[in-house]
């Protein structure tokens, strides 16, 4: 009897304005731009899309469950430029068939980089999601779903969480399957959910797509793929971007539809049901242990880091980012210390990424660069601004005894 | 018989202006790596030059006027086995202008009249063509009367010329022979001057875009100039990429000026389609954020000398170094001093000094407003007036090193995969579509 266990993405980076070396106002995001895609978004895809959520979870009378992993960065652009949507959210919440996950607040790779940050931001987020929809995550999804041993140990030492999720990747899996749940190596207590990525896939990325031989893809066939497990597993993790759902398949392709029968032609078969990751940690013993010593992610076929850090600009970027940690966080001053965080998005790096650039493929689809050389030279260039205006505040603090967090010259530029 | 496709047997005769190393700019460059590529793939190429150049100057390339109907094999390159070499006396000098070309008439005949004590009285007893008329028009009309007499006891299949002083003489070889006509357009006249276009060139160039068969443009921006500026048909008009040769194993001596100071290069003809006065702005935006950098002009042209005066005036010019005009190994060593090269081309049809520059592992910057940024996604683009943007960039490669070393290890490897070799399968592909159906 397979369980459904649906997890969306949803995260919108915010997205750096066009600075030159020649720039020094300490003003960094593009507002209109974030503001425009984050509404143009809220349109075609997070209304709507939550909209037929709710329905569902209205018609189904509690049968259908989905989860969400809403990162902190979004959240603010949310509430600042498409509030409509925060309150669909609470609407979706207070169903009691949703369920929110914890992340790092700003989407960050400091996982890689810095423990103490990424435990601060997974705090961060995860008050943050209390504070929203009074609900404490128990499942942890970090970045990208990157993911080895030593996270999986760290998150289990967090002691708030009960599972952790990433990629059911084939080389961590070898012959078995990913519709189980797993146990990470070297943890007691917490579990692992892995990715089924083939039917996730299926809908994220092939929906669409005329060459392939599935197309077109109804509910009713994929409702059989589903049911096609049972003996072979517990559940089937269906996990994707949220946006996946009228931005990167367009309404007109038919995926709404789609997803609003889905879950009827799911439940149609009597030993199916509908999951959140919670219910489903609730629900199964792990079943064996997946050790994962090397770090995997979702990302393109290689599942590994060369998406953010293949390239020297990308390592170069992000080392000379976290290296500023301590005289960021000694400046004390909350605006630097933000602006430095949201720098640390993933999405920053994505943008500096050369493979398959000449190519012209989806990741050009999703950068507001026109080449990733581009990007790199826009967030150097921030970059240097911010660890001038942070080393101005050191020093203005220590030699003229201004209190610590006193309008710095170029905090009076900020809007 | 060997297929005519992949090049095969096709026979050309193409008309020249310049060729290695006799060269003012990338169109001698493009005309030696197409020839070279052509006759890799097997094909015959005779090679028509209009040159007024005494014999000591041809080293390895033996040129021989129509005069004395003979032929000169250029044997000096193995790759070139297949090309014969022709050369009309006379003053035609690409990138010119009819001032410049009465003045370098003038500056020969001095020359001459130096050398020779005076034995020489007139130009048309100098360049020995029997119907010179004295002014660059007319000379290009003669060099097609001659080519059009060379056409007549050589056999070939298609005519091929490059740029407009050659389309007269593809105009007249082909009706001559019959044979159908190619013309191949590296630059127009609105690259080369903007809105104040030269009306009797124009008029040559319409002609010959109306009169060829199949009009080459060397890419999609030149392409749409010829489409909407000469109202030439687009079923017509293809595209042909340039490419660029790979210079490995070029022998250097390593005893350049080693120091701590950044070279950002410009490298072209100093004229106005080339955007000198842009690099050198956005030069003087660089220097007030970094001081241990120069910059290299190496070229000339018409605008040398006000592009001395411009460093001047901006205050920057003990920073500016001018080389004049460069060839050969002096091009190598240039590259290999550099650290970033610039092209802020107002207008450039395609611009193979970049691919050349990649090749030497020199990151580019390239002008939007150019045919190679059609054909290049390693470099830095920018507009060639966003001066603050040039400099932007400028600053950002010569500060962070894993910048340059990216745009250079991918551009390198970019570069390789545009080969000349493609380029003559296309023209090949060309010759032979027009063939069946002529």
């Amino acid at each position: 009897m397979p369980s459904v266990c649906f997890y969306f993405q949803v995260h919108q980076p915010m997205r750096l304005r066009h600075y030159t070396v020649f720039d020094g106002a300490a003003h960094y995001f593009d507002d209109y731009k974030n503001s425009t895609i984050c509404k143009k978004v809220a349109h075609k895809c997070y209304l709507p899309a939550n909209r037929l959520i709710l329905d569902a979870i209205r018609r189904f009378e509690g049968r259908f469950k989905v989860a969400y992993s809403i990162t902190g960065v979004l959240l603010e652009q949310l509430d600042r430029y498409s509030p409509e949507v925060m309150s669909t959210f609470d609407a979706l919440a207070e169903t009691g068939c949703v369920e929110f996950l914890a992340e790092t607040y700003y989407h960050s790779l400091s996982f890689l980089y810095s423990r103490n940050e990424f435990i601060e931001q997974v705090e961060k987020h995860a008050e943050r999601i209390a504070s929203l929809f009074g609900q404490e995550p128990r499942v942890f999804r970090n970045t990208e779903l990157i993911y080895n041993n030593d996270l999986a140990a760290l998150i289990e030492s967090m002691g708030r969480f009960d599972a952790i999720i990433t990629e059911g990747a084939d080389h961590i899996l070898g012959y078995r399957s990913p519709d189980f749940v797993y146990r990470p190596s070297g943890c007691d207590r917490l579990k692992l959910l892995l990715k089924n990525y083939s039917l996730s896939d299926d809908i994220a990325f092939r929906f669409s797509n005329r060459d392939w031989r599935e197309w077109p893809l109804t509910s009713e066939k994929f409702a059989q793929w589903i049911s096609d497990v049972n003996g072979n597993g517990n559940v089937v993790n269906l996990f994707m971007d949220y946006e996946t759902f009228g931005e990167h398949q367009w309404k007109d392709t038919g995926i709404f539809k789609f997803m609003q029968q889905l879950p009827e032609e799911i439940l149609a078969h009597p030993d199916n049901n509908f999951k959140t990751p919670s219910e489903v940690v609730d629900s199964y013993e792990a079943t064996g242990t997946v050790d994962v010593p090397h770090i995997i992610s979702w990302a393109d076929t290689e599942r590994d880091l060369s998406a953010w850090l293949g390239n020297a600009m990308q390592s170069n970027a992000i080392h000379e980012l976290y290296r500023l940690e301590k005289n960021i966080k000694k400046t004390g001053d909350t605006r630097i210390i933000a602006d430095w965080r949201k720098l640390q998005a993933s999405d920053h790096f994505y943008y500096m990424c050369t493979k398959y650039f000449a190519d012209g493929d989806v990741h050009k689809y999703f950068n507001p660069y026109d080449s990733p050389y581009d990007s790199y030279i826009n967030f150097m260039n921030v970059l240097d601004n911010l660890e001038s205006r942070c080393a101005k505040h050191i020093d203005g603090g220590a030699f003229c005894g201004l209190p610590q967090n006193a309008d710095a010259p170029e905090m009076q530029v900020a809007t | 018989m060997r297929p005519r496709y992949e090049g095969g047997n096709i026979r050309v005769f193409m008309l020249g202006w310049e060729f290695p190393p006799f060269i003012s700019g990338g169109l001698g460059t493009a005309c030696h790596g197409l020839t070279r590529a052509m006759s890799q793939l097997g094909m015959e190429v005779k090679f028509v030059l209009p040159r007024m150049v005494e014999s000591e100057y041809a080293t390895h390339v033996k040129l021989l006027t129509p005069g004395s109907r003979a032929t000169g094999k250029y044997d000096k390159f193995r790759e070139l086995k297949n090309v014969t070499f022709h050369a009309i006396r006379s003053a035609l000098q690409p990138y010119s202008s009819a001032d410049t070309y009465a003045h370098r008439v003038e500056e020969y005949l001095r020359e001459k009249r130096e050398v020779r004590g005076g034995s020489v009285s007139s130009a048309s007893q100098l360049l020995g063509g029997a119907d010179y008329g004295g002014d660059m028009y007319s000379e290009v009309h003669r060099y097609a009367a001659m080519a059009a007499e060379l056409a007549e006891v050589e056999k070939f299949d298609v005519v091929h010329a490059h740029d407009w002083m050659t389309y007269p003489a593809g105009i007249a070889v082909a009706a001559v022979s019959g044979k159908p006509l190619v013309v191949h357009v590296h630059s127009t006249e609105f690259d080369r001057s903007g809105e104040h276009v030269n009306q009797v060139i124009y008029d040559i160039e319409r002609e010959g875009m109306e009169r060829a068969n199949k009009v080459i443009a060397v890419s999609h921006l030149t392409r749409s100039i010829v489409v909407s500026r000469y109202g030439i048909c687009g079923d017509k008009v293809e595209v042909v990429y340039n490419g660029v040769d790979r210079k490995a194993g070029w022998p250097l001596d390593d005893g350049g000026i080693g120091s701590d100071e950044k070279i950002v290069l410009f490298l072209g003809r100093i004229t106005m389609q080339k955007g000198p006065e842009y690099f050198l702005q956005a030069a003087k935006k660089v220097l007030g954020i970094m001081d241990n950098v120069k910059f290299v002009m190496a070229g000339s042209g018409d605008m040398m000398h006000q592009a001395v005066e411009m460093a001047a005036e901006l205050g920057i010019g003990q920073k500016v170094l001018f080389t004049g005009f460069l060839r050969g190994e002096d091009v190598q060593k240039i590259y290999k001093m550099a650290d970033l090269y610039v092209m802020p081309s107002v207008s450039e049809p395609f611009g193979i000094a970049p691919l050349e520059a990649l090749d030497n592992d020199v990151p580019v910057i390239i002008s939007k407003q150019s045919g190679v940024s059609e054909v290049l996604t390693h470099a830095l683009k920018v507009d060639f007036w966003d001066v603050d943007e040039i400099a932007n960039k400028i600053v950002a490669v010569l500060k962070y090193p894993p910048l340059q070393l990216t745009l250079r290890n991918h551009g390198n490897f970019e570069v390789r995969r545009l080969r000349w070799r493609d380029g003559a399968l296309k023209c090949a592909k060309i010759y032979e579509e027009l063939l069946v159906t002529v």
